[in-house]
């Protein structure tokens, strides 16, 4: 056997295993390139006072957490409930955006009725309107939610709606972790 | 991992079925001279909408594509560049964003690849052709050689 | 009942292909010949009891029998008649039971025109296509069975996409499936001669019209699926690099080389490894292109809903059957000498040139699609790979074949001088670099780089084609039709070149709010919008705009494009208006409306847009011809002699070559 020939059957084998590969991975989910940077900036109105407005400088030197969310999100009403137990567990301000919503006649409307009906864990709820903050968080699809350290760095991103489970193993942790770092 | 389908169905919610959602959605946009109208054109076509399934900023009807071409729009006709715009989005979405994946490291074989697949394939086959060239040519094809063996064989016999 | 036929069809099927796959081979082995003479008939049977499942189906979806879930999910009532037919391959199952009857058509075909071919070879030959009909018929049985039964039963199907109710699916799939299976009749004859080990040129010439054949189809529905893209999607995009596309493009790039390839081995005695592992990875990168579109492995526009198990399913069958393959090559290729011995100028040379840029190109095809999954599997974050990469890769190694092509024609076979062939290539060569120059110059007032590389490429291909016929020296009427069948195939091939290189550089599209009575200049043409009306079509409801086109104030033509709503679940999808024109197209997208009178437009104008899908029908009437040129039946009875031969040679009588060789 002339070794020459086995070159196709070598290049294949290196194909199939990552082929193989291909089939255990989801190639929709998309890393954040924040992890390890400082948060993007935003200055929003808040949705129960649009007067006033939240920026993320307000937050330094506190663990936080930043939730995207919207009223018309089918998965983000069963997430609201384990954020909601989070945020009183571990005592995190939780910042909410709500991201795109349309009300039907004064924008928010929508919003102020959903977290009338399921309650309000949040800190603060920001009101994104047109979209322009939730781009500069990097948005997929909401929910979406990010973990910032004390220093404003985004130490994590979870994609999706979180879960107990993962709020649990996951989020507790981390937020624990890092409120034991320097500030 | 079905498991994990059906959830990132759900989360990405309004971009279930990109393949349906093809009616044109067609937006006017203008700009204080050509050069920005094609920097535009050109970015939502190599622009990725990350959300779908394989489809441009230019074609995808999703929202976020929506957005993503607003932002493109708001920078250039604010002067940024086609650097600027680019950076903006890989600094948010990671080169996945990129249709024309950057000459990193990483994409070196992706580059250069083809071009020194093409320059080595040629390289030996001239080696080959002119090796071929040289040996003795072979009147008989296979089957002829065994028949000779054969037939010498018999002939021993 | 009548699914259930067919079910038990699909399983009748299944035993048969398993007979046909074992027995003949191993029968041609120890002799028996009885074992060989069950190939036959099991290839009939095959096809017979395919041909009958796939019936039951059709009768399903005709019926509008609900209780069927593929049928639910992928048809309902309202539909026309002809779409609920076509809807039996626009998802999963359905196109892979297709898949399964072509592969026994092909498969019954080969049979019933083998009279040339020895028994043993054909044995061996249906053996293999019976294995991997096999393959394809578990794969159905296992993971994806179409005849599955709901125990509910809904009232009502759900809509098969509306983007896929359309003419251009009800052809497209068959035909490229007509492509892709037929690669694995030269596969199969390839496999079978390393199994036989006894690997001369025979194969070849048996080969050779039914790769012709496969590759015509290929070339027909990849070009129907750009047509309809184009058409369909209201982009206006021809081609879009996605993976789907890519998948049916490699095979496509590999059979090209294999029947330029089989040519040779046919003709000259030379390529013989070359071309037994081109047919193995034409049929192999088919094989790979089912997979990646049906795993959801990557994500594409078109891909089908995925299943991690029957993408396991697939990849386990890729082992099996590129694996066996190449490990048989592995161990037989060093026994395949070439006879024919040529110099560096002959055309032997120019083909493998050819053949060895078509290899790198269907490999950065490869390398571009995958590639994003190779990062990712060396964790090293997500990147995409897109349009702008495939043609700033593609298009330069396009160029550097279109150049080497035209010499091709010019060259001798075994040992030209390089004197000479410039004595022949200089006039065509210099008419095509002058029109190069002039053509932009006067047609479209400039000159840029690609349009000269594009339209020196397009005119070199086409000139050289002609040059050819016309310097052969003999009537042209007097030319077999092979000869006449490649003249044509290339000339094809420069004419999709120029479409591409004018259309790429010199289309204009403008997005336009026009209330009624408005009109908008674009490239010339005045178009006038006169108004919306709303109709009511079989099964959606539209908006249908009329815009009046002229031309230096002469009427052009009037479209009407429209905007229809399939109901519920569906989005609102876009009809383009279209005045097809030979040297351009002018293609209107109907927007929103934006109060008023007014709506919003999409206008294209895309010169020589049609050039792209003539010269496909041009490369595919290329390739007919060549398939059934008169040779081949000549050869049938030539190779029957051989086949005599053969057996003659057993019993030791030399023919006269061979005595010659002792003496």
């Amino acid at each position: 056997m002339n070794m020459k020939f086995t070159i196709p059957l070598i290049v294949f084998a290196a194909l199939a295993g990552l082929m193989l590969f291909g089939l255990t991975n989801d190639p929709k989910l998309i890393p954040s390139p924040f992890v390890g940077k400082p948060a993007p900036q935003f200055t929003l109105p808040r949705l129960y006072k649009p007067e006033e407005t939240v920026s993320v400088s307000d937050m330094k030197g506190k663990v936080w957490m930043f939730n995207l969310w919207a009223s018309w999100c089918v998965s983000c009403r069963a997430e609201h409930k384990v954020v909601t137990r989070l945020s009183k567990k571990e005592k995190i301000p939780v910042i909410g955006l709500n991201y795109k919503d349309f009300g039907t006649e004064e924008y928010g409307n929508e919003a102020l009725k959903w977290l009338e009906v399921l309650g309000n864990p949040y800190y603060a709820v920001v009101v994104d309107k047109d979209g322009m903050a939730g781009i500069d968080w990097g948005v997929v699809g909401v929910p979406e939610t990010f973990v910032m350290d004390k220093k404003g760095i985004v130490r994590y991103k979870f994609t999706g709606p979180i879960y107990q489970k993962a709020a649990d193993e996951i989020l507790s942790p981390l937020i624990e972790k890092l409120r034991k770092e320097e500030g | 991992m079905k498991f994990l389908a059906t959830r990132l169905l759900l989360i990405l919610g309004f971009c279930f079925f990109t393949l349906q959602a093809n009616a044109v959605k067609i937006e006017f946009h203008t700009f204080e001279n050509k050069q920005q109208e094609q920097l535009y054109l050109q970015l939502i076509a190599e622009l990725r909408c990350v959300k779908c399934q394989n489809q441009n900023l230019a074609e995808s009807n999703a929202e976020l594509a929506k957005d993503m071409r607003e932002k493109a729009y708001d920078m250039i006709i604010k002067g940024g560049s086609r650097q600027d715009v680019v950076k903006y989005m890989t600094d948010r979405y990671g080169n996945f964003v990129l249709y024309k994946p950057p000459f990193i490291a990483k994409t070196l074989l992706l580059w250069v690849g083809p071009a020194v697949f093409l320059i080595l394939s040629l390289f030996f086959l001239i080696k080959l052709i002119k090796k071929q060239q040289k040996e003795p040519i072979e009147m008989l094809s296979d089957t002829d050689r065994d028949s000779v063996r054969e037939l010498l064989n018999s002939k021993k016999d | 009942m009548i699914p259930e036929i067919g079910h038990f069809a699909l399983i009748l099927a299944l035993s048969v292909a398993v007979v046909q796959g074992i027995f003949p081979l191993w029968g041609s082995f120890n002799g028996k010949l009885a074992w060989t003479s069950m190939a036959k008939p099991g290839a009939y049977a095959q096809l017979f009891f395919l041909f009958i499942s796939f019936l039951c189906l059709l009768y399903a979806f005709i019926v509008n029998d609900f209780s069927v879930k593929y049928v639910a999910n992928n048809s309902n009532s309202q539909m026309p008649a002809a779409f609920r037919a076509s809807a039996l391959w626009g998802a999963h199952e359905g196109s892979l039971l297709l898949w399964a009857l072509i592969l026994s058509g092909w498969g019954a075909a080969v049979a019933f025109f083998s009279k040339g071919i020895p028994s043993i070879m054909l044995a061996r030959v249906l053996s293999v296509m019976g294995f991997i009909g096999v393959g394809f018929m578990l794969f159905l049985l296992m993971t994806s069975n179409p005849f599955e039964r709901l125990l509910q039963i809904p009232l009502q199907g759900r809509q098969l996409n509306p983007l896929l109710q359309d003419i251009g699916l009800i052809i497209h799939p068959p035909l490229l499936y007509m492509g892709y299976v037929g690669m694995s009749v030269a596969f199969s004859f390839s496999m079978a001669a390393m199994i036989g080990g006894k690997l001369d040129a025979a194969w070849a010439r048996w080969a050779r019209p039914w790769t012709n054949i496969a590759w015509v189809c290929l070339t027909f529905g990849i070009a129907l699926g750009s047509w309809w893209a184009y058409y369909e999607l209201g982009w206006g995009g021809w081609w879009f690099w996605d993976p789907v596309e890519n998948a049916s493009l490699m095979p496509w790039i590999i059979g090209t080389a294999l029947i330029h390839s089989l040519a040779v081995t046919e003709k000259r005695s030379s390529f013989k490894v070359w071309t037994i592992l081109l047919a193995i990875l034409a049929f192999s990168l088919s094989l790979l292109g089912t997979f990646l579109v049906r795993s959801g492995v990557l994500t594409s526009v078109h891909s089908f809903a995925s299943d991690p198990a029957r993408g396991l399913f697939i990849l386990v069958f890729l082992l099996v059957v590129i694996g066996s393959s190449l490990l048989l090559f592995a161990f037989r290729a060093h026994k395949l000498r070439s006879t024919g011995s040529f110099s560096l100028v002959s055309r032997e040379s120019g083909l493998l040139v050819n053949n060895v840029i078509l290899l790198v190109m269907a490999a950065t095809v490869l390398l571009g699609t995958l590639y994003p999954l190779i990062i990712d599997a060396l964790s090293l974050g997500k990147i995409s790979v897109g349009p702008p990469y495939f043609n700033a890769i593609m298009v330069p190694l396009a160029l550097v074949l279109f150049s080497v092509m035209g010499f091709g024609f010019f060259v001798r076979w075994k040992k030209d001088s390089m004197s000479r062939v410039l004595k022949r290539v200089w006039f065509p060569l210099t008419l095509s670099l002058v029109s190069a120059f002039v053509l932009p110059m006067l047609l479209a007032q400039d000159l840029k780089i690609m349009t000269i590389l594009g339209v020196f490429a397009s005119s070199w291909i086409a000139l050289a084609a002609l040059m050819w016929v016309l310097s052969s020296g003999r009537s042209p009427f007097k030319l077999p039709l092979a000869s006449w069948g490649s003249v044509v195939a290339h000339i094809g091939m420069a004419m999709t070149v120029a479409g591409i290189t004018v259309v790429s550089l010199y289309d204009s599209e403008k997005d336009v709010r026009l209330e009624k009575g408005q009109s908008y200049e674009l490239a010339g043409y005045k178009y006038t919008f006169n108004g919306v009306e709303a109709i009511q079509g079989a099964n959606y409801k539209a908006h249908r705009a009329t815009m009046d086109v002229t031309y230096n104030g002469k009427t052009v033509t009037t479209v009407h494009p429209e905007k229809r709503d399939y109901g519920p679940g569906s989005m609102p999808m876009t009809e383009a208006g279209i005045d097809a024109g030979f040297t351009r197209d002018l293609f209107v997208a109907l927007g929103e409306p934006l109060g008023g009178d007014a709506w919003s437009f999409r206008l294209y104008h895309k010169p020589f847009v049609r050039w792209i899908w003539l010269g496909a029908v041009l490369m595919g009437l290329g390739g007919l011809m060549a398939a059934l040129d008169k040779r081949y039946r000549r050869v049938r009875r030539r190779s029957l002699e051989v086949a005599q031969d053969d057996e003659k040679q057993t019993t030791n009588k030399p023919n006269p070559k061979l005595s010659g060789a002792i003496a």
